[in-house]
């Protein structure tokens, strides 16, 4: 029979606001193992301790149950505690009776009923609970960071700079991410590429660093410090190594069809091409869709051009296999695709575009050269219309229910611009409210309003229409309370930013949690935020939630330090609560082997004695170093042979007996 | 591939005699004539009570675990709802293909008694074929039906025998209030016996120790007490078969309250095939059942709050 000793926290009045601290106290006093029972005001202080350190002595206490906060916040500092006093750390159980309990209930004979059950539900763990030791496992010093980027890109160059190997992942023929496509960037108005290319060629060149583009993550296994996964490089079709990047073969690619993805379909390209002038790694893709060759088996004239010979119709996909100590996460966002907003004639009217395609077009480098030009006719616009938040804090279903953060800041930019070089252009936006906190935002923004003269009208727009080869805004000016029609050359969708496609299926793959709108969730919000839940996963930019390059860079540096923390470490503590398969339960069917996500299941053909006789049987052995304690394999293991240490079939049936009882 | 009755016990002779495999699972006539239950045959010369006719319902498959620890080759015969188990087996190792010579045999529908005495047929003594029409000699005198009137449940929709849909009645179930579905089931439970038999004869209940026989798993429970012990032995199973399951019908074949279990499993394959694809378990490589194993294509786990309306 277990010694057990239960503290109910106060939590300041966190917890003794809504629970009657006394009736949970006296309760437990009469449950099986129960020998003392006590509460304190903040059980996590110094004092709090020295009380759990104190019981222990003196009524020789074998187990504890800490009712108090959720156990993501404490349980570590009361195991130390237990620890300290001689007992085994895995002798805590901590009721959540404030996260679970007080704070969501009113009712005070409610919360307290609520407390005493959640209470006794440990308790009846804790009486089944078995000392536990941890072992240890080896720390592979490498990072593998996915998406190249201006987060991935800080992210591995920090990474690079302390010394540790990473290798990049791009799925895109080039790194660069969405800032390459940007032209000028608030708050500074410096122009984006040339203030990211340096950052490209300094991951390219960079001792520590190994760039996968054209590349996917295919699969994962293992757990914190020792990650295995496998990389697909998609084929090329022409050969990196010896591809010079002089480009003959796209001048003479007779596809010129494709859309330009780089330009946001605002030109064509070629079915070979590389992205952009700085593209990194500068060696052309041939998209296979497109290509004459691989459609019709006929032309190869890009291979005729190349003096290198590095065009290979042959080439197939690449598999990696690499074992890495931590991930990073970086794989950015999208624009909302407007095709379905009909109010706003987006995929009717060419010139109805979004900020993306602004962006390309005040390029330099981009379709139209730098000049603003519409694209329906190619002619200089002599009024511009911005709309802000499209599909941004939209509550009617069909777009994003938060802010993208990003845009008021964007388009205060593109007015600027505009103005800034072309006077003669009337600019206005529409805005809900204007949303520009940070260092000389909101500066920016009244410089545009103040020194330029961009005619900011709060109101949402409701329709666009086409009248005379130009367009009619339709609006609500809220603050006149009038309606508005604004004639229009050029209308700008700030659309808004939403995850990566791939995010769902790379959280599935890494068992990192997404949220509703699939951002990957941070470990906590506040005090956790470049941590994803799963030990070994960080995360970096956008893909956590919108922001802007500021932003960005200093999440991607921080994720790095976590990285560079954990890389640093020769040796973790690995978790003792792993699995177990009973041998004379087993059937051997293997269904534990497949379901665990870091292949800890093996089988061995074992000699039992079974009603006397001697069998051979084929066996689940579990690799305890391998082991994290999932639990996977005990959820599809009919016969109940599997069972986890620490959270044993019998300890939770025990915990449903205490609820229900 | 084998058809008549003569040239399946023929093959089983050759089997046999040639040493080809040391025994032979397969029927053995039954003095009732329409419940032949599955037997060992060691020589050809225990033939004599061999048989394969329309009252072969039974699946032999699951017996070839059983017989894992006999020594030398084990001969079976597979009709094709057997064939599908035969390959979970072998995926969940509980049989070594080396130690099976497996023989494919044709079948063209298995009768159900009880569907025959509903018609008032009675006292049966050899049915035979022609077209899809049954004769049936019995007792007081030649009776006739088409055959697919007096199938099994798992004949009706085996595509080597019927083209029907196998989950037209999943479909209808689905159609009905969650309610109706729960009395229908109360109902439908409430007559079950707890005699075993589903659980003894399904292909994937061939756990070393059943939970339900293990007095230290917490489930342990023999008797059909009340709604909750039922509910709690048919959902376990239904769960502990989910992704496995391979529709053989037995279970429904051999309860002796008619309850239609099959309606459950295939709830659940239907599931499964609509969200990760259609189960396959001839597949070696894959290896993994539907429910072990991920891939990019699975639908995300929030497919459940969206088909549930659950927001
Ligand atoms: C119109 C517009 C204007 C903007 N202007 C400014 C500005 O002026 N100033 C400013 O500070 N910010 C601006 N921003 C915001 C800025 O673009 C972002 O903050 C920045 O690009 C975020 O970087 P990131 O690396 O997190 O994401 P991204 O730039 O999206 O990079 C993610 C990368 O990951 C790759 N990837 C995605 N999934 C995978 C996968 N599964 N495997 C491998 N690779 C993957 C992608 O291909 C991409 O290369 C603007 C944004 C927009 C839309
Ligand atoms: S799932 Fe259970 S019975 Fe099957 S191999 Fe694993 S431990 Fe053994
Ligand atoms: S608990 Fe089971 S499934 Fe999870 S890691 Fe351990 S062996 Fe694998
Ligand atoms: S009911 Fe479950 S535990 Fe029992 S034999 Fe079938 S699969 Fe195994
Ligand atoms: S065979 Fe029928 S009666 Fe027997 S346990 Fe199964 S469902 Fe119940």
């Amino acid at each position: 029979m277990q010694r057990i000793g239960v503290f109910v926290c106060w939590c300041g009045s966190n917890i003794a606001a809504a629970v009657d601290i006394e009736t949970v106290v006296q309760a437990m006093k009469s449950e099986p193992g129960v020998v003392y029972s006590t509460d304190y005001q903040y059980m996590c202080s110094e004092a709090g301790q020295g009380k759990l350190k104190d019981a222990v002595k003196e009524h020789g206490l074998t187990g504890i149950v800490i009712c108090a906060c959720s156990p993501r916040m404490h349980e570590a500092t009361f195991r130390n505690a237990a620890k300290a006093a001689g007992v085994n750390p895995y002798m805590v159980e901590i009721a959540n009776i404030r996260e679970q309990c007080s704070w969501i209930h009113r009712d005070r004979a409610e919360a307290t009923a609520k407390a005493v059950v959640l209470s006794r539900t440990a308790v009846a763990k804790v009486n089944l609970n078995t000392p536990l030791t941890p072992g240890t496992s080896d720390v592979v010093k490498r990072a593998l960071v996915i998406g190249g980027g201006i987060a991935g890109l800080q992210s591995a160059l920090d990474i690079a700079e302390a010394g540790y190997q990473v290798d990049i992942v791009e799925k895109q023929p080039t790194i660069g991410g969405k800032m390459a496509q940007l032209d000028k960037t608030f708050p500074t108005l410096d122009c984006a590429a040339c203030i990211l290319t340096p950052k490209m060629v300094d991951a390219a060149q960079h001792e520590n660093i190994r760039i996968y583009t054209y590349s996917e993550v295919e699969q994962v296994s293992g757990f914190v410090g020792n990650f295995s996964v496998r990389i697909r490089g998609k084929a090329r079709s022409v050969k990196a190594d010896i591809c010079s990047g002089c480009g003959l073969c796209m001048e003479k690619c007779p596809s010129k069809k494709a859309k330009d993805e780089f330009n946001m379909g605002l030109n064509n390209r070629r079915a070979i091409y590389i992205p952009f002038a700085q593209a990194i790694p500068n060696v052309p893709v041939i998209d296979r869709e497109q290509c004459i060759k691989f459609k019709t088996g006929k032309c190869g004239l890009c291979a005729r051009v190349c003096p290198a010979d590095a065009v290979d119709f042959e080439q197939q996909d690449s598999i990696i296999e690499e074992r890495y100590g931590a991930v990073v996460l970086a794989t950015g966002f999208h624009t909302l695709s407007l095709e379905h907003y009909d109010e706003y004639q987006y995929a009717r009217q060419p010139d109805v575009i979004t900020s993306l395609e602004l962006e390309r077009i005040m390029n330099a480098a981009g379709p139209t050269g730098g000049k603003l030009l519409r694209p329906s006719n190619g002619k200089a616009p002599k009024s511009v219309v911005f709309v802000q938040c499209v599909g941004s804090r939209d509550t009617t279903g069909c777009g994003k229910t938060y802010c993208s953060k990003i845009c008021c800041m964007y388009t205060a930019k593109h007015a600027m611009l505009i103005r800034e070089k072309y006077p003669e252009v009337d600019v206005s936006v529409f805005y809900i409210d204007v949303r520009t906190p940070g260092k000389n935002f909101d500066e920016f923004y009244r410089r545009a309003v103040e020194d330029y003269g961009v005619r900011y009208i709060k109101g949402m727009v409701g329709k666009v229409v086409p009248e005379k080869g130009r367009l009619l805004v339709r609006g609500s000016d809220l603050l006149d309370d009038s309606q508005v029609a604004l004639e229009a050359d050029l209308v700008v969708l700030a659309s808004a930013v939403e995850a990566d496609a791939s995010a769902k299926g790379l959280a599935t793959l890494l068992t990192a949690s997404i949220d509703t709108n699939n951002f990957y969730t941070e470990a906590h919000p506040k005090l956790k935020p470049v941590e994803s839940p799963t030990a070994g996963v960080y995360l970096s930019g956008v893909c956590q939630g919108p922001k802007d390059i500021p932003e960005t860079v200093a999440q991607a540096s921080a994720a790095a330090v976590k990285v560079v923390g954990l890389l640093s470490k020769d040796k973790l503590l690995s978790n003792p609560c792993i699995a177990r398969a009973d041998e004379l339960l087993c059937s051997g069917c293997s269904n534990c082997e497949h379901v665990c996500p870091y292949g800890a299941v093996s089988y061995i053909e074992q000699e039992l004695r079974i009603h006397g006789r001697n069998q051979i049987r084929r066996i689940a052995k579990v690799n305890e170093a391998i082991c994290q304690g999932c639990g996977a394999c005990t959820v599809v293991c009919t016969s109940g042979a599997m069972d986890l240490r620490g959270f044993s079939n019998s300890q939770i049936m025990a915990e449903v007996d205490a609820l229900c009882r | 591939m084998h058809n008549s009755s003569c040239t399946v016990k023929e093959t089983a002779r050759k089997i046999l005699e040639s040493g080809q495999a040391e025994r032979l699972l397969g029927w053995e006539q039954d003095s009732s004539g329409y419940n032949h239950a599955p037997a060992v045959f060691k020589s050809a010369g225990e033939l004599d009570r061999f048989i394969y006719d329309r009252f072969c319902g039974s699946n032999l498959s699951k017996l070839l675990a059983r017989l894992r620890e006999a020594e030398g080759r084990t001969a079976v015969l597979l009709k094709a709802c057997d064939r599908e188990s035969f390959n979970l087996l072998v995926r969940e190792h509980r049989i070594d293909p080396e130690q099976v010579h497996r023989v494919d045999i044709e079948c063209s529908g298995m009768v159900d008694i009880e569907k025959l005495r509903n018609k008032g047929i009675k006292g049966i003594r050899e049915i035979t074929e022609s077209g899809d029409e049954l004769h049936i000699s019995t007792l007081y005198g030649e009776k006739r039906c088409r055959s697919e009137e007096v199938l099994l449940e798992k004949c009706l929709s085996c595509p080597a025998v019927s083209s029907a849909d196998a989950f037209d009645a999943v479909g209808q179930m689905e159609e009905r209030s969650s309610l109706e579905r729960y009395e229908f089931w109360k109902e439908a439970l409430s007559t079950c016996i707890r005699c075993n038999a589903c659980r003894n004869s399904c292909p994937v209940c061939t756990c070393e120790q059943c939970i339900f026989d293990n007095p230290r798993s917490g489930t342990a429970g023999k008797a059909s007490a009340d709604f909750f012990e039922d509910q709690h032995f048919h959902l376990v199973r239904v769960f502990h078969a989910a992704g496995r399951c391979t529709d053989c019908g037995e279970c429904t074949r051999v309860c002796p309250q008619g309850i239609p279990l099959y309606l459950l499993n295939r709830k659940v394959i239907k599931d499964i095939n609509e969200l990760y694809g259609e189960l396959s378990l001839e597949d070696k490589e894959l290896g993994k059942g539907a429910l072990t194993s991920f891939s990019f294509q699975d639908a995300h786990p929030d497919i459940i709050r969206k088909r549930t309306g659950d927001q």
